[in-house]
């Protein structure tokens, strides 16, 4: 049993039917369980205010838009290197759901900042980064949406997010040396101890994996929307040449 | 390659309009700026070195969709690629030639456009040397997304859509390299920096553009 039997569509087909019912739920339940929890039964912060309860979108959307083109270039190095498929559509179902991540982040910071800040935008390293990310998704749907040929769109958009992925790091770092930030630092670090107190801790991991879940559900549903698009269009060319 | 790197040459001036449209359009977007912001000499020695580097980013692109449209169009690229040459020498010397008639000429006439937008003198060396080191970055990254693109007939605005990004590093280490040379600051990192860019791009991002031409000639 190995994870490559998944490359077959027919067994990710089968596979994923089953699965996506329970992801669905499960996302559903974990993230209305986070969000109520969130929102109703947490004091609120003596220096945020009310504002704080943004906190439970914006920290798993700002963190699904940075993984989910990790999880772009894993799929795309998959494809370009063993040729399955699949994982060249998941990359393309992922990727709209990773640029409406990204604007979700930017909206409910822009949200945030502006009684915290009194600014709906600054150019700060973070937010900068996040808009040229937000670019990088862009030009990498428009260019799967422009190339005719599925397996010539699937290896340009694949060396795409791979260059895309050195330049966004790159554009992150270089945007720190350009301009100081206001944004304060990372809530959450594996290395450190903890920069929030359990309250807004638990429910906070509560909707980061309900976003998870969200977003898995999401990218199993495109994808099988893409195998059976590819399907369809193989029935017709056929139909065409017999 | 250097046959090649000649013909590139010769076609872009015979063909009209490669050499010195670039330069002229750099010339209209500094012309248009302090009809924009006003005619203060002070405003615009200020933002003069991201006008600058603006007009250089925009003027590249301009270019960028004839790198290898022509020759996609008359054949000449699948000659290229079948050549006994490898694809990632034809990509480079394709990105030298650009940067030979678009890149260079701006960096010879930033000088006179700093004057234009009265510059302070301190930061006239600086502004050479950052259009010298940043502008090849520049011209191998447009061939990266002109690979890309080369097989859509109206890849225009996806192409700018796509390189734009690409440029902001070098755009971010370029202007505050002049910024900080206009205020005698030290301009020792921005400098590493940018060189480090484009040394690092001159050497990895001919193999992506090779490979997105393989791709596109399949």
């Amino acid at each position: 049993m190995s994870i490559w039997e998944y490359a077959n569509p027919v067994k990710f087909m089968k596979t994923s039917d089953k699965v996506l019912p329970w992801t669905i739920g499960l996302a559903a339940v974990t993230l209305i369980t986070g969000l109520i929890w969130g929102y109703f039964f947490v004091p609120s912060a003596e220096n945020f205010g009310g504002s704080v309860k943004v906190i439970y979108v914006h920290v798993p959307a700002a963190m699904m838009a940075i993984n989910i083109w990790v999880m772009m270039l894993v799929t795309s190095l998959i494809w370009l290197i063993r040729r399955h498929h699949v994982s060249a559509l998941a990359a393309k179902a992922a990727a709209p759901i990773g640029a409406v991540m990204t604007l979700i982040a930017l909206i409910t910071g822009a949200v945030w900042g502006q009684p915290m800040w009194g600014t709906w935008w600054e150019w700060d390293p973070r937010l900068t980064s996040f808009l040229i990310l937000f670019l990088f998704y862009l030009g990498y749907i428009a260019l799967w949406a422009s190339v005719e040929n599925p397996d010539t769109a699937a290896d340009l958009t694949g060396v795409l997010c791979l260059v895309g992925a050195v330049f966004a790091l790159l554009s992150r770092y270089a945007a720190n040396f350009w301009n100081q930030g206001l944004h304060q630092g990372a809530t959450l670090s594996m290395d450190q101890e903890q920069h929030i107190a359990d309250v807004y801790w638990f429910p906070l991991l509560m909707c980061m994996a309900g976003f998870v879940l969200f977003f898995v559900a999401l990218v199993l549903i495109r994808t099988r929307t893409e195998v059976r698009a590819r399907r369809l269009g193989a029935l017709q060319q056929r139909e065409r040449m017999a | 390659m250097i046959a090649l790197l000649l013909r590139d040459l010769r076609l872009a001036v015979r063909a009209g309009g490669g050499f010195g449209l670039g330069l002229a359009f750099f010339l209209i977007v500094v012309t248009l700026v302090p009809f924009g912001v006003g005619p203060q000499g002070e405003i615009l020695a200020r933002i003069a070195p991201g006008i600058l580097w603006l007009g250089a980013l925009l003027a590249c692109l301009l270019s960028l969709d004839r790198i290898f449209a022509l020759d996609y169009e008359d054949g000449s690229l699948d000659l290229l690629v079948t050549a006994p040459i490898p694809l990632e020498g034809v990509v480079s010397i394709k990105a030298l030639a650009h940067w030979i008639t678009t890149g260079l000429p701006l960096v010879v006439a930033a000088p006179v456009f700093g004057i234009l937008l009265h510059l302070a003198p301190e930061a006239q060396l600086w502004m050479i040397v950052a259009l010298l080191l940043g502008t090849p970055a520049l011209s191998v990254l447009g061939t990266f997304g002109a690979a890309l693109t080369v097989g859509l007939k109206r890849g225009g605005l996806l192409l700018s859509l796509l390189v734009l990004p690409f440029y902001v590093p070098t755009l971010i280490f370029g202007a505050e390299l002049v910024r900080r040379g206009a205020e005698g600051m030290n301009t020792q990192v921005p400098l590493l920096m940018l060189a480090g860019i484009t040394a690092a791009t001159i050497a990895l991002v001919p193999f992506a553009s090779a490979a997105a031409i393989r791709v596109n000639l399949r």
